[in-house]
């Protein structure tokens, strides 16, 4: 199996990171030998293994719905690169 | 002064309460001491302002029952700490404050310890030597131009190079236990749900654990038992017995049964660790254990496993760095242009890389032949575990296949920077507890280490091995304070 620039750009994408053409090279050669070393696993037969899902293997706990953070709206908003009084700004998206 | 920072935290903690030394003169030390060493490149942030502050604080009403009374520690930069900057090693998170603490380090407050700074580290923990941080390479203070592996180099080298008494770290396939074994240090990665994961900054979920960094077993037992609680903020937190590990510490292991599993002699591995693994069975041996030869058959499947399964969860985990809610952000055209070039020019080379790796692994028509067969694998490594702990109680292996590399040796080639994990990858993909220990020199005179590897829950059986040995190994760092200005 070999990762073509094409396959790059479609990851980049669904990544939601740009990527230029000399970067899409590089990252395709790096996948590639990346790639090629997880082949590995297709020497296992594993069609009667059950994957691990959860190291635990314990269910996870149900809590109850309740609010237990009040007022934090100034905390949650504080990061934000960009903001106007309680909301979060984004470049417009509706034309 | 300088003999303080030489000091393990036990005797620290021990002066502390005899009042022989005060929390402001500890603080000071390492302050001193740390100011002195800006070219390991350990910090990230330093808070020493306000440490020395809290160590008045606490010198004027000690309160001397606590576990780490007015020890100071630096933690690596992926803990949150309210209201001191949290950047995981990222230009992403370069200008992060966070408003909330990290389970983990609020349990080390709670006991009186007091926050010096935030370590370097690889980029969201991705990384063998610390050379992904976007605040540069941090220097190990074994020697000049070597890397102390990652990803807590930062952690590692503050340890080693005595700017912290002690530290936290966090391991997702090796990010302890490697930069303990690199710069002559101890360094554990707890069971899986034995310590919290909230405030962690997140890497691959079901692999992270956050576990102690010391100079020896005894401080190492004595932070796991201030950390390992139980935390409903995790949903994968356990609840289990925990131990009151530094009080039941011993050095008594006769008759226990430690597992040496062949498929851990690797092609090409230097003679030296091979010579290093025969002495610590010997060390084994002569505290009173059985050593006995078992099989994990699915060792060299481990890393194959890894690099799909924590590239998976990187990539969903990263998600959430998109420029609007918190994090650097990049002019766009609209509002997908901002987040692609956000994500472009915010996260390094090897995130990127692994996000998407992750990506591609989960995305329609890949998922099945990746990241579900990788799922089934990572069942039969497990059951490897399983099966040899039927008939032992406890394993042991060299720590890394090499001693630590010089910097810029391995960044063009991605495949030998992820072999460097290849000893301690499959302790997080079964969810065990693992101890690095330093146990002797390479011939250029650089430290290399031993793991030993427990049952899930039983980090004190792994500590009271790692605490025998120690003594046994009598092992000394040779730190020359080469870095002090």
């Amino acid at each position: 199996m070999s990762i073509d620039l094409k396959t790059i750009k479609h990851i980049s994408k669904l990544s939601r990171i740009s990527v230029d053409e000399k970067r899409a090279e590089k990252l395709a050669d790096d996948l590639n030998s990346i790639f090629e070393f997880i082949e590995k696993l297709n020497e296992l037969k594993t069609d009667d293994v059950k994957p691990l899902t959860s190291i635990a293997e314990t269910t996870l706990k149900f809590r109850s719905d309740e609010i237990k953070s009040k007022n934090i709206r100034e905390q949650i908003i504080k990061n934000s690169p960009e903001d106007n009084e309680d909301y979060f700004v984004v470049p417009k998206v509706i034309e | 002064m300088s003999d303080i920072t030489k000091q393990s935290l036990t005797e620290l903690v021990e002066n502390i309460k005899n009042k022989k030394l005060s929390s402001t003169d500890v603080t000071k030390a390492f302050i001193q001491r740390s100011e002195k060493s800006s070219e390991l490149n350990a910090y990230i942030t330093d808070d020493f302002t306000s440490a020395l502050d809290k160590a008045k604080k606490f010198d004027q009403k000690p309160n001397l029952d606590l576990k780490l009374p007015g020890i100071p520690m630096a933690v690596k930069d992926l803990f949150c700490t309210k209201n001191v900057k949290t950047t995981a090693g990222s230009k992403i998170l370069n200008n992060f404050v966070p408003t909330y603490e990290s389970t983990v380090t609020e349990n080390i407050w709670h006991e009186g310890a007091i926050l010096l700074g935030k370590l370097n580290c690889d980029e969201f923990a991705m990384g063998s030597s610390n050379e992904t941080s976007h605040f540069g390479n941090v220097q190990n203070p074994i020697d000049k131009n070597l890397v102390p592996g990652g990803s807590s180099g930062g952690s590692a080298s503050a340890v080693a190079g005595q700017l912290t008494p002690i530290t936290i770290g966090t391991d997702t396939g090796g990010s302890i236990r490697q930069p303990a074994s690199f710069t002559g240090i101890v360094g554990l990665k707890p069971t899986y749900g034995s310590c919290s994961r909230y405030g962690i900054v997140a890497f691959a979920s079901s692999l992270d654990q956050a576990g102690p960094m010391a100079q020896n077993v005894k401080d190492c037992a004595l932070l796991q038992e201030v950390i390992s609680t139980y935390d409903s903020k995790d949903s994968t937190s356990i609840n289990f017995k925990r131990n009151h590990y530094s009080k039941e510490l011993t050095k008594n292991i006769k008759g226990k049964k430690i597992g040496i599993p062949k498929e851990y002699r690797v092609d090409g591995m230097p003679k030296e660790i091979e010579d290093l693994w025969q002495k610590g069975i010997q060390y084994a041996k002569d505290c009173g254990a059985e050593t006995i030869d078992i099989s994990l058959p699915h060792t060299s499947y481990a890393l194959p496993t890894y690099y799909i399964v924590a590239p998976a969860e990187a990539s969903s985990n990263l998600a959430r760095y998109d420029g609007v809610k918190y994090g650097y952000r990049a002019k766009g055209e609209n509002l997908i242009d901002m987040y692609e070039k956000t994500r472009s020019e915010g996260f390094g080379a090897e995130v990127q890389r692994r996000i998407m790796i992750g990506t591609y692994v989960l995305s329609s028509g890949y998922y099945d032949a990746y990241y579900l067969k990788a799922q089934k694998v990572r069942k039969l490594i497990k059951n490897d575990f399983d099966e040899a702990y039927k008939r032992v109680d406890a394993i042991l292996t060299p720590s890394t296949p090499s001693s630590a590399f010089k910097i810029g040796e391995k960044t063009n080639d991605p495949v030998s920077m992820y072999l460097n994990d290849i000893f301690t990858v499959p302790v997080n993909l079964a969810g065990l507890p693992g101890i690095s220990i330093p146990a002797g020199h390479d011939t250029k005179g650089y430290p290399l280490g031993l793991q030993i590897i427990g049952k899930a829950f039983d980090e004190q059986n792994i500590l009271n091995i790692a605490f025998a040995m120690e003594e046994k190994i009598n092992f000394k760092n040779k730190i020359t304070d080469w870095w002090i200005k």
